[in-house]
Formats: C-alpha cells, structure tokens, sequence
C-alpha cells in the first residue's frame, strides 16, 4: 500500500492538472452551448494546437536540463517556413528533398545555439533572445518581407488533410469516415491489452498492483475517451494527419524520457548538475543536444504551420515560444529543471488550446484572452508551488509550535 | 573582578537526530580576547549562530545574558543592534562593490529617507580604515583586494556597526603568515585602545595562545574547561589535551586484520591546480598508495586540499594543469572525465551530499543507479524489473530506512542520505573507494553502521581511502594514516604508531613560525 501511495502521491499533481483541464473543457462546453466539442471544432482543435505540441515537447527537454528555455523557437519556425516557401515556391525544388533539407537546417541552428549554451557556457535566456532576433531577421531577408503562397500539394500531404477513409461504404453508426472509429476502437484494445499484460505481471513479480476494479475503471475511462474522440474525428472528416506526427512524436519522446539512459540523465542533470557529472553524466553534452533537439522540433513545427498556413509568412510563429514554456509549466515542470513528463506537457498545452479556441468561439476579444492565459499560467505554478510549501511543512517536527517565517519556507523549497 | 558582558547559561541546541549543543555555558568579560577551541564537530558555529540570532530564540534551550540583560534574539538584526557582529568564515562582502558600500551595506549613511549619502559613507569609510591600518581608496572594489585585506574590511565593516562583540569564525583560514599576524595584532589594538571584546574561533592553537585571554574548550557539544591565559600558564599540549581528552571505545568497530599485499593504487607526483586561479597550488607533490583490502586514512583540515586531491585522482574533476602518474593494479591509468573513471573502477564518495552527491527531488531508486545505468539498463533500454531489484537490494544491505525505493530521497534523514549515497558507490562495483568525510552531519547510531559497511568493503577487498577532519575517526577505523597540510602530505603514521597528540603535533609544527611572537 505505502508504495502505491508514495507513487500515488508523486503523481497528485498530475491528476490535479489533468481534472483541471477537465473542469476547462466542461466550463466551455456549457458556455459556447456545445460547439467546443462538436466534431468539425475538435478537428480544429488539432490542427490549431498541433504545432504546441511539438514545441513543448522539445521545450520540456531543455526546461528539464535546469529551467533553461528557448526563446527563439518561433522565429525559427517562421525561418523553417521561409526556407520551405522559398526552396519549393521560388525555387521549385522538390517538396520531399526540401523538407529533408530543412530539418537539416534546423539541427544547423540547433548546433549553433547548443554550442554557445553548453561548451561556451553562455546563458540560455542570452543566447536564445540572441536567437530570436537573429532568425526572425533573417526570415525577413530571405522572404524579403513579402509572404510566398501558394505550396505545392506534395508539400501540403505531409500534414494537412486526413487520413482516408479505407471503407467508404460502410458508413458505420451513420459516419462520414469509418476507418476514424476502427483506428480509435483499435488504439483502444492494445492500450487496455498493454496495461492488462502489465497488471498480470507486475502481479506476478509481487509488485504492489492496484486492485482489479481500479484497472478496470481506469480502462474503461481511457478507452471511452479515445473511441468517443475519434467517434468525433469520424462524423466531420476523419483523423488529421496531424495527430499522427503529434502522437509519434509524444510517444517517442514519452519512451526517452521514462525509459531511456539518456532521458534519466536529462533528468539528473536538472535535479542537480554537479551531483549528476560526479556521477558520470555526460553534461555539457547533454545540454548540448537538448538544444539541437528543440531546434529538430521547430523545424518540424515550421513545416506542419506553413503547410497550415499554406503560406511561408514573415510574421509567422510569432509567440509560439511563449505558448510552448506556458504548456510545459501548466503541465507541471519545474522552473529549476529536473521534474517534468512529457503527458503533463501534453495537458498544459491542451489546456492553453481549448482557453484560445473556447474563448474565441464565445467571442472574447484577444486582448482579454491574453490576460486569461496570462493569469492561468501563473495559478497553476503559484498552486503547484503554495501546494508543496504547505505539505512540506506539515511534515516539519517543529511546525505548530511556531509559525515558520516566509524565508524559511522558502529555504524548505530548495 | 572583570565585568561579565556576556553570559550564556545551559545553551541545548538540537537538530534533526543530532545534539549539536549540550548544557554549553560561557561567560566572556568586557575587554577580554575569549578563545572557542574545539575540533570539528564540537559545536563551535552553532554556538556562534545561537548567539548571534542565525537560530533564533525558540529553536534552542537556555539563557543569553548581554550586558546583564537577557536576551531573546529572533534575527542577526536583533544582536546587532546591541553591537554584537560575528564575523563569518566565509566572507560575506559583495565583490563588484566598493570597500565603501560593502563596509555600510543594511546599515547606510543617509541623507534624506532612503537617499544614501554618498561623501559621509566614504569619509566614515576612510576614517574606518585608517583604524583597522588599511590604507586603501574606500572606492576600490573588493573583487581587487586580496583575501587578507578583506578580512580587515570585514572587521572596519562591524566597527562602522558600533560593536562591542566582535565573533571572528577562523579569521586566519584563509590567509597567509603576514596576513593573519596582521588580523591578531588588530585585535590586540582594538581591544586596547578601544576597548572591544571579541570571542575568536580558531583550529590554529598558536594564534590562541598567542592573543586570547580567555580560551573554552568544547567537546562534543559540551563545554570541557575555561582556561586563564594569566592563571593557568596556557601551553598547546595543555590545549590540545583538554580537546582530545575522551574515550574512544565502543565508538568504532572493531577492525580486522584484511590487508592485502597487492597494491591496488598507487599515486606518483601529483600536482594540482585551482581551477579559477591557475597559479595557486592546491595539491603539492602527493604520493601514496593504497592496498587491497586497507583503510587508509588522511587526516587534513578545511582547505588542506585534500578534497581537491580526491576530486582531482577521479576523472580530473577538479583543478588544472594536473600532473602525476596514476598506477591501478600495476597498469598506468589516464583519466581524464568522471565517466573514465567510474569505469576505471573508482568512486569519490563526496562530502557534501546535498549539493555534488544526491538528487534530492529523485527517488533512492533512480540516485542509486546513476553512476552505472548500464547495468540495469542492456542495450540502452532500462529495465525497470532489474533497476528497482537492484534498488531494493543495496536498501537492504545498507539498512536504509524508507517505506520503498520510490521514496523521494528529500524525505531522508541525514544518515540514511548519507546511505543512499553509498549505496549509490558501491553499486558501481568499484575498486577503490574514496570517502569524503563519509560521516559529516550523521548522528552516533548511523556513524556506526557506516563504519561496519566500511569494515565489509575492506573485507571484500576493495581499497579504501577514507579523507576526514575528525582525529577519532581517523585513529578508530583507519590501518595507515597520511597527514595533510597546505596540499602536501606532511607524515605517515601506521596505525600502531598513531596518536592524537602526535598528529595534532604534527601539524603545528608545520604551521610553526607562521606566527613569529
């Protein structure tokens, strides 16, 4: 029991965020009468969040190095688009080779501000800002400020549209597009198969394992939710290629994270450095490639927002970076590096996505919503932050005799 | 009779598992130099941070009187406003401002409400310094003076406070013969011409002897004896003998005979670097070895550099333009990053767990497998089954207490940190163990089984070199014993012949003439 309350316990806040995102969804659904989670609106839900995503992902990794961020990432997507818009539109290079060269570029960038980060030891914030003004100008001088429009559909079929519907017939439950609900039923088996196999044999090994109702309910809430969202993806036009390249990447990145050497590490060199290169972890190296990584992601990102766009814009990812540290915030990684998952990430930038489109379906003007998002952000590390400061102190020997002092509850943090 | 200005009556200080302070009781009279002597440990600093307001009143038991008040301190404010400044061991000045701003920093000149004024600061300033004999622009700033004229400005910054105790934390520690000649005969004037009394912490018995009135021994948190420089003809023997007088049975386990003849690692002509300063020597010239099978020790204080040693042997950690040979099991070894050395077979276990050995917000399970994640972890992928197995394993061996693995290592006390740590080491099947003070802030029970897991590692027939300030340690669990001054091994003792005494000895003969009165 004490094990699974301990995991139970590191895992709160996790479910805390994740019944928030909940109450969000809710509250919007009731407030724009139903139209948040009406099929052709969750669809744009995806396509308007998917390029978040990606960014947070890699933004998650270089917070977990030690809190450090990346500023330059939407100037990079927007150096990406132009590249894309200029090899293919102007140039009429080919869309696949284009599209390879430009994640080569993106590893470019990402060297170049890896090796300032890590070898020179010059701060991240520096460097990134340095970043953002350097290939926003640059998208500039190569776009010449005028935006390139239109892609080719080559270039558009890597990320925009839908997967095709396999049986165009069937019709299922009066379906547009049926494959969409064979996929969801389908993913829906191997998760309950997958934490099934798991359950048996934890049970097994004599692990601590929940009781069988636990797992069954958990199944069967999990499995609701992903049948009904791609129910839902099926009645408008089906699954957006999208998601495919957002779920891969969480997967892949969800798998380094929890189960690779090199993901532990990440996480050792954010929870203490110096502890972490007596211990043998490669640091400098590390911070190194959480660096490229991030500019791999936004140069992935650049690709799947000018398809969206269909367009390369100077103007184009302006703030995204801000929306991709935001996400990882809310989903719960430290400002000091070392805690962190990739699922919270996933969360906190659902929950920034459903505020913009919800607040934009009820027509709230964009200068309010940025005061919402803006309030938002700070509310939930401010609760995750008073939450732990409070629990800490319950378990302090001396607390009831005297209150602590602010500055020692704040020692109590580090 | 002298006038008491200050008396401190059965002061207990407990931290978490630890007494630090037990019925301590000292009576310092006005215009006296007072001498706290003890070894680490004994409890020197936290009686200093009692008094000063760093634990407030409430976190210790017994009474402060100052100046025939009692006292009731909650912060330094509250002690400095009766002019009691302790001067810390670590300098608290602000490099990058001036000697000016640093000596009235929380305390300014002002003109009007909240605007310094700038000529009054800088002519108190300059007046300061005259007293203190510095003869520097009070414009430069402290980053460009040396470490010995800050020390002086530390002392000008708690005058500029109206003190009338001034608590100096080893003031000589970090500076050279003429510096801290320079420090003891300040006090010597101020407590002359001005009347100041001051309580001075120091390891160095030749500046006690040479400039305190007054001189408390402490033991163990205990206060043993205060001797009377005028009445007790106040000798170092008679010091160290009052320091060291204990008894050192049942504190150890007993420690069989497991040396090997082969020698496990040798260390040739090693020299060291500071890494920021390049041209400060921090290791002179060391040479030792280390047999399978042994504990040896080295004895060194604070700032020997012995940790620098330690860090320097295991994959360069610290330090540059290192030079030396380095002989593992007869072969000649080139390391030169920590993973190298993790897989070369070596482990510094570190002195400071909290800041270079845990990760505290990880679980015991993830800090334990972190120096060798390839052992639970084949082809790169880790296998969780295994890692949380070999977890549980080392949780039982070392008898740490926590519920699970999973247990944020946050959560720990002292002493199961400390196993953790271990734990951690061991896992990484070295060969050679260095262990850095392996029993800093761990209460008597803990020391104990870490002492055992030490006998059993020796056993096994692993080398072992155990680096620690405290003498009885040193003399209880160690079979040969290296002494360490000033980054140069200065004596070997094998362990029949090792006496505290003669340790002590030979350290201060070494520092010797520092002191020329």
């Amino acid at each position: 029991m004490s094990s699974l309350w301990t995991t139970l316990r590191n895992n709160l806040r996790q479910y805390m965020i994740l019944l928030a995102l909940l109450a969000i969804i809710i509250a919007f659904q009731l407030m724009t009468n139903g139209t948040l989670l009406k099929p052709m609106n969750v669809s744009n839900l995806i396509f308007q969040n998917a390029y978040v995503v990606i960014l947070a992902v890699g933004m998650l990794m270089c917070i977990l190095t030690g809190g450090n961020i990346d500023l330059s990432v939407g100037s990079v997507v927007a150096l990406i688009g132009a590249c894309a818009g200029t090899f293919i539109i102007s140039w009429g290079w080919n869309s696949h080779l284009t599209i390879l060269l430009c994640l080569l570029i993106g590893l470019a960038i990402g060297a170049w501000q890896g090796f300032w980060i890590a070898y020179a030891r010059i701060p991240a914030f520096i460097v990134t800002l340095s970043g953002m003004l350097v290939f926003r100008g640059l998208t500039l001088i190569v776009l010449g400020g005028l935006t390139l429009a239109p892609f080719p559909s080559d270039f558009l079929a890597y990320s925009t549209g839908y997967i095709p519907d396999l049986f165009p017939g069937m019709s299922l439950f009066g379906l547009r597009n049926s494959t969409s609900l064979l996929i969801g039923v389908l993913l829906a088996i191997i998760y309950c198969i997958s934490q099934m196999r798991g359950w048996i044999w934890r049970k097994k090994k004599a692990y601590e394992v929940e009781s069988p109702w636990v797992l069954l309910l958990k199944m069967v809430i999990v499995s609701a939710a992903v049948i009904w969202l791609f129910y839902t993806l099926g009645a408008y036009r089906g699954v957006p290629k999208v998601l495919i390249i957002v779920g891969i990447i969480l997967i892949a990145y969800s798998y380094f994270t929890t189960h690779t050497v090199m993901g532990r590490h990440l996480y050792a060199l954010g929870g203490n450095e110096k502890a972490a290169r007596l211990s043998g972890v490669k640091t400098t190296q590390l911070l190194f490639l959480a660096y490229v990584n991030m500019a791999f992601l936004a140069s992935i990102a650049g690709i799947v927002f000018s398809a969206r766009l269909n367009s390369a814009s100077p103007q184009a990812g302006q703030s995204f970076e801000l929306d991709a540290i935001a996400a990882c915030f809310i989903g719960g990684a430290s400002a000091y590096g070392g805690i962190g998952t990739v699922g919270g990430t996933l969360i906190g930038a659902m929950i920034m996505g459903v505020l913009n489109n919800g607040m934009s379906i009820m027509g709230i003007s964009s200068n309010v919503q940025q005061v919402v998002k803006g309030l938002v952000l700070l509310g939930a590390v401010a609760f995750d932050v008073l939450g732990k400061q409070r629990m800490q102190l319950r378990f302090l020997p001396f607390f009831g005799r005297r209150a602590p002092k602010p500055q020692e509850s704040v020692k109590l943090e580090g | 009779m002298a006038k008491k200005l200050l008396e401190m009556h059965s002061i207990t200080k407990e931290f978490p598992g630890v007494k630090a302070l037990d019925n301590v009781n000292i009576t310092v009279n006005e215009g006296e130099i007072h001498a706290v002597v003890g070894e680490n440990g004994a409890g020197k600093s936290t009686l200093m941070n009692v008094l000063s307001g760093v634990h407030p009143y409430g976190s210790y038991s017994g009474d402060i009187y100052f100046d025939g008040q009692l006292c009731r301190f909650h912060s330094i404010k509250d002690s400095e406003r009766l002019g009691i400044v302790i001067i810390h061991q670590e300098l608290a000045l602000v490099p990058y401002l001036s000697i000016g701003e640093n000596m009235f920093l929380g305390n300014e000149r002002r003109r009007r409400r909240g605007v310094v004024d700038w000529n009054e600061t800088y002519q108190k300033a300059e007046e300061y310094l005259k007293v203190v004999g510095l003869e520097e622009n009070p414009r430069t700033l402290v980053k460009d003076i040396s470490v010995g004229k800050q020390q002086l400005v530390e002392i000008a910054k708690a005058l500029a406070k109206d003190v009338r105790l001034l608590i100096l934390d080893e003031p000589t520690s970090s500076l050279n013969e003429g510096d801290s000649l320079k420090v003891l005969n300040l006090l010597l004037t101020l407590k002359r011409e001005r009347g100041i009394t001051s309580i001075l912490i120091s390891h160095k018995l030749n500046e006690v002897a040479y400039c305190a009135d007054r001189i408390t021994i402490l033991r163990d948190g205990s206060t043993v004896e205060t001797l009377d420089k005028h009445k007790d003809g106040v000798t170092e023997e008679r010091i160290i003998r009052g320091m060291v007088g204990r008894e050192m049975t049942e504190r150890y386990p007993h420690r069989p005979h497991t040396i090997r003849s082969e020698v496990a690692l040798e260390v040739q002509d090693w020299t060291v670097y500071h890494e920021l300063y390049t041209e400060r020597k921090v290791v002179d010239n060391v040479s030792f070895k280390l047999h399978k099978g042994e504990v040896a020790g080295i004895y060194g204080l604070m700032g020997s550099g012995r940790t620098e040693l330690a860090l320097s042997i295991f994959g360069r950690a610290y330090g540059s333009r290192i030079s030396g040979t380095l002989i593992k099991d007869g072969q000649v070894l080139e390391l030169n990053s920590v993973p190298e050395a993790i897989n070369a077979g070596l482990t510094y276990v570190t002195e400071d767990r909290k800041d270079n050995g845990l990760i505290l917000g990880n679980s015991i399970m993830h800090n334990i497998t972190l120096p060798r994640m390839d052992f639970v972890a084949p082809k790169g992928r880790i296998d969780r089954d295994l890692e949380r197995q070999t977890a549980n394993h080392y949780r039982e061996a070392l008898d740490i207490k926590a519920p699970s693995v999973e247990q944020l290592v946050n959560n720990l006390s002292g002493g199961n940190q400390q196993k953790v740590l271990l734990a951690k080491w061991i896992y990484s099947k070295p060969d050679i163990l260095i262990l850095d003070e392996p029993t800093r802030g761990v209460d008597v029970g803990a020391k104990y089984e870490i002492y055992q897991i030490i006998n059993d590692l020796a056993k096994q027939g692993k080398a072992i070199l155990l680096i620690s300030s405290e003498l009885p340690e040193i003399l209880g669990m160690c079979d040969r014993i290296y002494v360490m001054d000033s980054g140069r091994i200065i004596a070997e003792f094998p362990q029949s012949e090792a006496t505290q005494e003669g340790i002590m000895n030979c350290i201060m003969q070494q520092s010797k003439g520092e002191i020329g009165a």
